[in-house]
């Protein structure tokens, strides 16, 4: 469907009830007869309950009733579980400690749920909320990465002795300290991955209904994946019976894998409906999400590279901590290991790797899947250590990277951690991203800077990711819990307009268009008469919902197959009514036509043709409507550079990012523009974890000191520039559409791009993210006070 | 109960309200107009961005009551005769929204910027946008989107 279809950059289908307000996200839902749930949270770290009180609670006008967690396990509802099993190095399996829905005896971060206060408005439940009287007997607190599983450190699940979730490793110690021993030069780093808090825009919400006709329940919630959700609240949960539960996730206002996991609250909404007998509503203020939606990375790392005399990387290890707050949350376990240390190798062919993890339980929010989950964080190690290697060996940091870089001809390519890339051809986007970025030039910049003044700098990094998550069989083979195919319907109406059910969810990628354009290509149909529908359980085939950028890989795949099947059937009913052999329909554009003849019938006659099957063949039912659950045959590995360059004033401490450049391939693009705005997106976020965005806990007390964006400093419209983007495509040759996906690019590539400008500039490795103006004011300071002496 | 009337969007309107009720309150309970969105509790984010007497104001900001006798512009209200106003025209154009959760409060914002700044330049225009956060588009777009805008409205 040339001007809309693949590559076209068409303005989104999704836009105009956006713009005039007639969005509909789960705080705009409201139904008949609704009551308010409002949640009492522990205002310590880490505690034990001794009591909860809730009769003045419940005598508080408009209260319907009051739960704690002994009423909710009573129903025996959860617990909430981790979805993904680790293997610790001695055998044993992770330590999962219980997870109840409202806590039982005790609490382990600030904001831990406690009680849930249902009323006939929202102010009486948040009035009455506060008359619940908790006695509580406090502990003492564990916040510190670091220090999580030191001897003396308060012990915070029985299950986990020394706070210690489990110790994992991926590659063999052993043989990768030998390669050590044959290096030239070794270089070690020191890094802290900070705690991030998602904060997507809308803030989370839930509104639970019960249907006494059919005894059955609704969901509404702020899900990336309502199915998972419904399999998850049912199987694991226990609300309700699978078929007798409809999870709806209509639009949700960004998600950044915050909307993933199913939390405390919408299960206990959803389980109160039936309670109460009336649809129950609660919707987070910012000041709750802070306290409980899942936080991201928070790693402290130890690493080591081993180069020969040329700079020929031999090997490397490293040591990760990683903090998974009080509890394990849904995925948690997968993100600091399978997710971070299969991505060590990089673009890159260091021929042995070797990573440990060892995952700790702290008294602060749980941690999960943000932006990237894993591959940040491991984009960040290695294109770190990297750039500092080339500074130790007086090398261009580009040129080191060149001379190790896995070449185009050796697709695909086996690493030493599990994953074998598809395609890609890391030194063009290499080449393409130092030409916009102006390296050649940079010097000269450099030193206009230093005449006004300024110390200017310069870094890359070259990234790699594993999307498109993921083949089921290899998800079960490292612990997943689940199969991680995607589903597609497409159904073709009688007057030959199209509605295609999707799986994956969108909250912000603009499915709504590029699965049109995809779909428009393909059967030749306009792009406004393809309608996609995702996010209720009710409407299409189950499906694995969207995180780790897999939307377009495997549920645009499932599209595709699906279409394929309608193209076959088409043909079928299209020889019949040209009466010619099927053999000699071909399909183009729309149209199916005998070879060699102008006989021709399109896609919208052949649909009325199944739906009104007069004169129609033997053998083939009707209806025009196919189904495929397609499953991955690998991962898909997006690569790109990007390059910052950023100057900082050492009188302030101000860093002003001043060109930053990128350039990615993420195979075929389906619509360039929404590419682009998915790219600007990431990188702004990746940028605020290196400069500005810090999650700070009171070391002793466990108070979230950054809970309100008056203290989480959200990167604003004047702390970033523009930046310039581009691509290069290596289309990936396992999936029908040479798709790899685009979702979280920026967001890996650009914390170490920045660190590595920054770092430059300043003309030392030591200073952590999030490098604050103060952070860098005193080590510019410190710098030029060396210099002097 | 005390009686709050005001003009939203051209339409008058009368309720009676809890003395502690907010103007977005209003707004997306009394008047069902849940285009204005609210994304914090310190009046940061700036979702929640309406017109009054035609300047930008944070609605979850202000009580109802406060409004009392005011005209008042939502994003519901700003396209006439269903076309769309330029701003958010260009907030289209340039793929200046994803999630759209921030759009509403960002275009009023946006028009009342242009209104105020018809020539801003781009720093101009990211200073000005400093009191709405937006978690998807990087900002990148939405500064095209108010230069076109500035541009159509006759800046």
């Amino acid at each position: 469907m040339g001007e809309n279809g693949i590559g076209a950059r068409l303005a989104r289908k999704e836009d105009p009830r956006f713009l005039v307000g007639k969005g509909n996200y789960v705080d705009d839902i409201n139904r008949h007869g609704q009551a308010y749930a409002a949640f009492v949270r522990s205002p310590y770290a880490h505690a034990n309950i001794k009591s909860v009180d809730t009769s003045a609670a419940a005598a508080a006008p408009g209260v319907l009733a009051v739960f704690t967690g002994d009423d909710i396990a009573a129903d025996n509802v959860g617990p909430l579980i981790c979805g993904w099993a680790i293997t610790s190095k001695d055998g044993s399996p992770m330590n999962m400690p219980p997870h109840t829905v409202l806590a039982q005896g005790k609490v382990t971060y600030v904001g831990d749920h406690v009680a849930m206060v249902v009323a006939d408005t929202q102010a009486q439940a948040r009035d009455a909320a506060e008359l619940v009287n908790v006695d509580y007997e406090e502990l003492p607190a564990v916040v510190s990465t670091g220090d999580a599983d030191a001897a003396g450190a308060a012990q915070i699940h029985e299950v986990a002795a020394n706070n210690t979730c489990f110790d994992w490793e991926l590659g063999d110690r052993a043989d990768v300290d030998a390669a050590f021993e044959g290096a030239v030069h070794v270089t070690t780093l020191e890094l802290i991955n900070n705690r991030l808090v998602p904060n997507a825009m809308e803030p989370r919400a839930a509104v639970g209904d019960y249907d006494r006709a059919t005894d059955s329940l609704t969901l509404y919630t702020t899900s990336q994946n309502p199915h998972v959700a419904r399999l998850v609240l049912s199987a694991f949960f226990q609300i309700a019976p699978e078929h007798k539960l409809r999870v709806v996730a209509p639009d949700v206002g960004g998600g950044f894998g915050s909307k993933i996991y199913v939390y405390s609250e919408e299960t206990a909404c959803v389980w109160a409906a039936r309670k109460v007998n009336r649809p129950v509503k609660w919707t987070a203020e910012r000041s709750e999400s802070f306290l409980s939606d899942a936080h991201g990375r928070d790693h402290v790392t130890k690493v080591d590279l081993a180069m020969d005399g040329d700079g020929k990387f031999l090997a490397m290890r490293c040591s990760t901590k990683a903090n998974l707050g009080g509890y394990m949350s849904l995925f948690s376990s997968a993100v600091p290991t399978y997710m971070y240390a299969t991505l060590l190798a990089g673009q890159y062919t260091t021929p042995k790797v070797y990573a440990e993890v060892k995952a700790v339980f702290t008294n602060t929010t749980p941690v999960d899947a943000y932006r990237g989950a894993g591959r940040p964080e491991a984009t960040y190690v290695l294109e770190r250590v990297v750039e500092a290697a080339a500074r130790e060996m007086g090398m261009d940091p580009a040129e080191l990277r060149r001379k190790n870089l896995i070449q185009p001809d050796q697709f695909p390519y086996e690493t030493p951690v599990i994953h074998t890339y598809d395609c890609g051809d890391y030194g063009a986007s290499l080449d393409k991203a130092m030409e916009i970025a102006d390296y050649a030039g940079f010097q000269a910049r450099r030193a206009q800077s230093e005449a006004n003044g300024k110390l200017r700098g310069i870094g890359f990094s070259n990234y790699i990711e594993a999307c498109g998550i993921a083949p089921s069989a290899a998800v079960g083979a490292l612990g997943g819990g689940v199969g991680l195919w995607e589903a597609a319907q497409v159904r073709f109406n009688p007057t030959g307009n199209v509605t295609v059910f999707t799986g994956t969810h969108a909250h912000g990628q603009g499915h709504e268009t590029t699965f049109a354009q995809v779909v428009s290509d393909q059967l030749g149909v306009p792009v406004e008469n393809v309608e996609i529908v995702h996010g209720d359980t009710d409407k299409g085939p189950f499906g694995m919902g969207t995180y780790g950028s897999r939307s377009i890989a495997v549920g645009g795949a499932a599209i595709v197959k699906a279409g394929e099947k309608i193209i076959a059937k088409g043909k079928k009913i299209a020889a019949h009514v040209l009466e010619a052999a099927e053999e000699d329909i071909e399909f183009a554009e729309g149209n199916f036509t005998v070879a060699g003849t102008d006989k021709a019938m399109n896609i919208g006659e052949v649909a009325f043709a199944a739906y009104v099957p007069h004169n129609y063949p033997e053998g083939v039912e009707p209806g025009l409507d196919e189904t495929s659950f397609y499953d991955p045959l690998n991962f898909s590995f997006p690569s790109g550079t990007h390059i910052c360059e950023l100057e900082v004033d050492p009188d302030t401490g101000i860093v002003e990012i001043v060109n930053y450049t990128a350039v990615d391939d993420f195979g075929t693009v389906i619509n360039p523009m929404i590419v682009e705005g998915q790219v600007h997106g990431g990188i702004v976020q990746g940028v605020g974890q290196a400069l500005i965005e810090g999650t700070a806990y009171d070391p002793e007390s466990g108070q979230l000191l950054t809970g309100s964006f008056m203290d989480y400093t959200m990167p604003r419209a004047d702390d970033v520039p523009s930046f310039n983007v581009d691509t290069t495509v290596t289309p990936s040759p396992l999936n029908p559409l040479g798709v790899k996906g685009c979702g979280e690019a920026g967001a890996i590539a650009a914390p170490a791009a920045v660190m590595n400008a920054l770092t430059d500039a300043l003309g030392t490795e030591a200073i952590d993210m999030p490098a604050t103006p103060e952070k860098v004011w005193r080590v510019a300071q410190s710098r030029q006070a060396q210099a002097a002496e | 109960m005390p009686t709050v009337s005001m003009t939203v969007n051209g339409k008058s309107v009368s309720k009676d309200v809890e003395d502690r009720t907010l103007l977005v309150q209003f707004l997306r309970q009394d008047l069902g107009l849940t285009g204005t969105h609210v994304g914090c509790d310190t009046s940061q984010c700036g979702a929640c961005v309406v017109h009054i007497d035609g300047r930008s104001v944070k609605s979850c900001t202000l009580l109802a009551a406060q409004c009392d006798g005011s005209d008042v512009t939502t994003i519901e209200g700003l396209a006439t005769n269903g076309e769309l106003h330029p701003m958010q025209q260009a907030f289209m154009d340039n793929h200046g929204l994803q999630c759209g959760f921030c759009t509403p409060g960002m275009v009023m914002s946006a028009v009342d910027i242009v209104k105020n700044h018809p020539n801003a330049d781009e720093a101009t225009i990211r200073k000005e946008l400093e009191g709405n956060i937006c978690r998807c588009t990087g900002y990148h777009n939405i500064v095209k989107a108010v230069q076109q805008a500035a541009k159509a409205m006759g800046g």
